[in-house]
């Protein structure tokens, strides 16, 4: 089954970067408004789902060499890091923590232990999905 | 300051370490680098020996769980000390000793990182004071075992020996589990020193003796005590350097330091008595009887070792009738038990890791370990044989070697006990000399049976696939400094008895004063006394009935092979195997929809049956807020789509009317401002959406099933049940008032966390917890659907 998806491939082109810029703001500001580590990665798992829909998969293969089982295993590891980075000071497990810094540019920061957590949540997420998608349709051409 | 639960966390920080260190340094045997761990924390252990042994004990807390009372505590006293040096000092040889056994070819790096797990769950066990945490560390004892005997994985008995040892061992972990919680449920702390410090007041509680004999069940469990002692032989399939560590020196050692740990709050019962004493002189019996029958030197070495195991739970039965009786000058005879068995669980392990270690030799040169095909390895392998005599003698109970010592501690406690006039001793008390007396024969067979068939007689270089030859110095290293401290023991007992045993005895009897009174000098040579007398008595009976041992081997045929424990565990294993597999078969039929109507089905008699029972039921619907028209519209919408599913006839129409149906959901979302959850619902749905579409290539054509009416029926009414209970759930828990609500208290979450977005606090800080737990989840059901997609087309090799 051959279908023209011209306008698909051209329009996936720039919408993915759109895609993937709105999933890393979703995960930044989901401290405060809506969004978060869970949604954000799945939004960016999304881009890449339209990125394999719309190309063939060795040449995703090619610009994207990550194996999505080691991501979605390294953002576990962040998120249950985080877990057990608060035993090293002293308190209880998975204890979040936040301070306000004054940096350039940003001005008036709030920095929060919770988006290294968040950050292992997204990795895990964009992995999984990934990871789940591609084992299918490899098994497909097989 | 050393801190012990640093000496925890050491071997499994540098456990997760080794694969990469093995990586890099190919040229290295791993092993040296593995052996600093025990050798530091030896070290480590070492210095603190003065302290300890003029009272003083270390602790070191950690709050883990603190609400639940379940804190990370470390408790560092007399008993524990002994444990920690055993596992410390015993691991660093044994290592020593497995860097000349396993060759470079072995996968190292699995090996030494289940060997350091297990060295840290070990000494978790015994520097553990909460119950729980002990717990946890004492199944991960038995889990690193299983990987350790598994070792050669490719070898069936070696499967098969692992699984035997985990089902077995940790079915008593479990028991051992609810009896810890019986504990917290009568005196509300799970900390072994307050439970010790409080127990005389629970004495009578109805839940104490269920307790007890559930710890019990853990103890025997792990300490191979018979009826459970099966398991012990068959793990002997691990490598030999295991078996001297694990099966010899300390994991089987695990319930022997529960049993003594446990004896200041048990001890006093009649029935803790009586159950430790006779199943630990019933395994001590039937241990060295089975071990004059084999003719595999590991199995010979099991059955000892499965022996020598009841011997010191014998003892500390014995002993803890002091508790009983109460401090006096009396009872101070009593304890003397206790000390036997702390002594001869030291010897044990010198002795009997010297002996494994001997085997290992054996049967690492000469490529067996059968008697039947060795003999007359003396003359070409001196070393190896001055070890053998000496650990072998030392077993037997001979002098100049440790174990005569406590052997003859050993007899002095059963005659001293059968002379007792409590728990009706003057009756049966008799029973445990003559037991032990007995038991000690067959012991000295087989210790005759050891050095004689292996390294006397005929050699018999022909059976050999390898020629004899002396082991490699490095290999030698270990057991003769096993050995010289057997000897040195000997010599010096009471260095041992003051340092290591005295502050060990204050922790069994924490009620008994000064432990100054309870230790007893060591000696060799106290008079003709019966216990002399008795060793003799084994000496002369046991000679004459190794010479004879031809005549009478054949009593052994008379137990029927059929009615062994070994046939009923493998029977029950079968069974359960074929219970299951049934049960499984019936209800896994592979069609999603019958899954479907088993939750759904639970769903509405649990969920259901529940809040009708409770009278949640409401159909108040005055404070809702009255229903707008767009609602009623996106409501229409969503009921066409579902509707219109049903009669759908392609699988992409049906996909995409689920679509409709999402996003409605999330336009509801949307309209009860909601935007966090509209947001996640709109990308799932999309996701899953092109997830189906991959899917479909898999799926064979969509065919009208060809239902009956009946399951139609009851589908229907499953679907329709379950919809009227979600939508009575809906309306009733705006009336709910069972619990108290919790959402006030993240209405601070901007002070609290930091956070103006609720959700995301509750996700990420209030329940991090679950999150984490969520994405291990998610991970795992990925890597699934990984293995299973690709092992099944690895499976199909035909299709590539």
């Amino acid at each position: 089954m051959k279908i023209n998806d011209v306008i698909l491939r051209t329009i996936t082109r720039i919408i993915v970067f759109i895609i993937l810029t709105f999933g890393v703001y979703l995960f930044l500001s989901g401290h405060n408004t809506p969004g978060g580590g869970f949604i954000g990665g799945l939004v960016l798992a999304s881009a890449i789902v339209l990125l394999y829909l719309t190309s063939d998969i060795e040449s995703i293969r090619k610009s994207l060499p990550f194996d999505f089982k080691l991501v979605a295993a390294l953002g576990v590891l962040l998120a249950t890091g985080t877990g057990f980075g608060s035993i090293l000071f002293g308190v209880p497990f998975m204890s979040q923590t936040f301070a306000y810094f004054e940096l350039p540019i940003f001005g008036k920061t709030e920095l929060t232990t919770v988006t290294i957590f968040e950050a292992g949540v997204v990795l895990a997420v964009v992995g999984v999905v990934v990871t789940i998608i591609l084992s299918m349709s490899e098994s497909e051409e097989a | 300051m050393f801190s012990v639960n640093f000496a925890i966390i050491l071997p499994f920080i540098i456990a997760a370490f080794v694969p990469f260190i093995y990586r890099r340094f190919r040229f290295i045997h791993i092993g040296w680098f593995v052996m600093l761990v025990p050798i530091t924390l030896f070290i480590l252990l070492a210095r603190l020996i003065p302290s300890v042994a003029s009272g003083q004990t270390f602790t070191d807390t950690y709050q883990w769980i603190p609400t639940l009372d379940i804190n990370f505590t470390t408790y560092l006293d007399g008993l524990s000390m002994i444990f920690g040096l055993l596992i410390t000092g015993v691991g660093s040889l044994v290592i020593l000793y497995s860097i000349f056994y396993l060759s470079t070819k072995e996968s190292l790096q699995h090996f030494y990182v289940y060997l350091l797990l297990f060295m840290g769950a070990m000494l978790g066990v015994v520097f553990s004071d909460n119950l729980m945490v002990l717990y946890v560390f004492w199944e991960l004892t038995s889990v690193s075992s299983f990987l350790l005997i598994a070792f050669w994985n490719h070898r069936k008995g070696s499967r098969l020996g692992a699984q035997k040892a985990m089902l077995i061992t940790v079915s008593g972990g479990v028991a051992m589990l609810v009896g810890f919680i019986m504990l917290h449920t009568m005196t509300g702390t799970f900390s072994i020193r307050e439970i010790i410090s409080s127990i005389s007041g629970f004495t009578d509680h109805a839940l104490f003796m269920p307790a007890m004999i559930l710890v019990l069940l853990g103890a025997f469990t792990k300490s191979a005590q018979f009826p459970f002692h099966i398991w012990l032989p068959d793990a002997m399939e691990a490598p030999t350097p295991v078996s001297a560590y694990l099966h010899s020196a300390t994991m089987v050692k695990a319930g022997i330091y529960l049993v003594a740990r446990f004896t200041p709050v048990f001890g006093g019962d009649q029935v803790w008595f009586w159950t430790v004493s006779i199943v630990g002189m019933i395994t001590l019996f039937w241990g060295s009887f089975n071990a004059v029958k084999q003719t595999d030197l590991k199995a010979l070495l099991a059955y000892s070792t499965i022996s020598q195991l009841g011997l010191i739970m014998s003892l500390l039965g014995l002993g803890s009738v002091a508790l009983h009786i109460g401090y006096s000058t009396e009872s101070v005879i009593y304890t003397q038990a206790t000390f036997a068995a702390l002594f001869h669980m030291i010897n044990h392990s010198t002795f009997k890791g010297a002996l494994f270690m001997v085997v290992g030799i054996v049967d690492h040169g000469l490529g067996t370990r059968d008697i039947r095909r060795l003999g007359g390895l003396m003359a070409l392998m001196p070393f190896t044989f001055t070890v053998a005599v000496i650990g072998s003698l030392s077993m037997a109970g001979l002098p100049p070697f440790n174990g005569f010592l406590s052997k003859e501690m050993f007899f002095a406690a059963t005659v001293q006990i059968s002379n007792a006039d409590v728990f009706s001793l003057q009756t049966f008390g008799i029973v445990f000399p003559i037991v032990a007396w007995v038991a000690s024969i067959f012991t000295f067979i087989y210790c005759m049976i050891f050095i004689f068939k292996t390294f006397l007689g005929p050699a018999q270089p022909e059976k050999l696939d390898k020629p004899i030859h002396e082991a490699p110095m490095g290999m030698l290293i270990s057991p003769l400094i096993l050995a010289a401290f057997v000897v040195g023991i000997f010599f010096f007992p009471n260095l041992l008895g003051n340092y290591i045993l005295r502050p060990a005895m204050s922790s069994i009897y924490p009620t008994f004063g000064d432990a100054f009174n309870l230790t007893p000098s060591i000696s060799a040579w106290h008079g003709v006394k019966p216990e002399l007398l008795m060793t003799i008595g084994v000496v002369l009976v046991g000679a004459i009935l190794y010479k004879i041992l031809k005549k009478w081997k054949p009593i052994y045929g008379l137990f029927s092979q059929k009615y062994t424990f070994n046939t009923l565990y493998n029977n029950v294993l079968s069974l359960s195997e074929k219970g299951s597999g049934v049960v499984t078969r019936g209800y896994m039929t592979g069609f999603l929809k019958d899954y479907i109507a088993y939750i759904f089905g639970f769903f509405i008699i649990v969920v259901g049956g529940f809040l009708f029972y409770s009278g949640a039921f409401s159909m108040d619907i005055s404070t809702n807020a009255p229903i707008r028209l767009y609602e009623v519209i996106l409501v229409a919408v969503m009921a066409i789509a579902a509707f219109a599913m049903l009669f759908a006839k392609s699988r992409m129409t049906a996909t995409l009317l689920n679509g409709v149906l999402g996003y409605s959901i999330a336009i509801f979302f949307v309209i009860f401002r909601a935007p966090d959850l509209a947001l996640t619902q709109l990308v799932v749905e999309s996701v899953t959406t092109a997830l189906f579409l991959l899917a479909f290539s898999h799926l064979p054509d969509w065919k009208k099933e060809k239902t009956t009416i009946k399951t139609k029926w009851i589908n229907g009414i499953i679907s329709i049940a379950m919809g009227v209970l979600v939508m009575l759930i809906g309306l009733s828990v705006l009336n709910y008032n069972k619990f108290e609500t919790i959402s006030s208290y993240f209405e601070d979450a901007y002070e609290l966390a930091g956070g103006a977005n609720i959700v995301n606090a509750i996700l990420g800080d209030f329940r991090g917890f679950d999150t984490m737990l969520e994405v291990v989840v998610l991970f795992i059901a990925g890597l699934g659907v990984y293995t299973m997609i690709k092992l099944k087309s690895e499976k199909g090799g035909d299709k590539e």
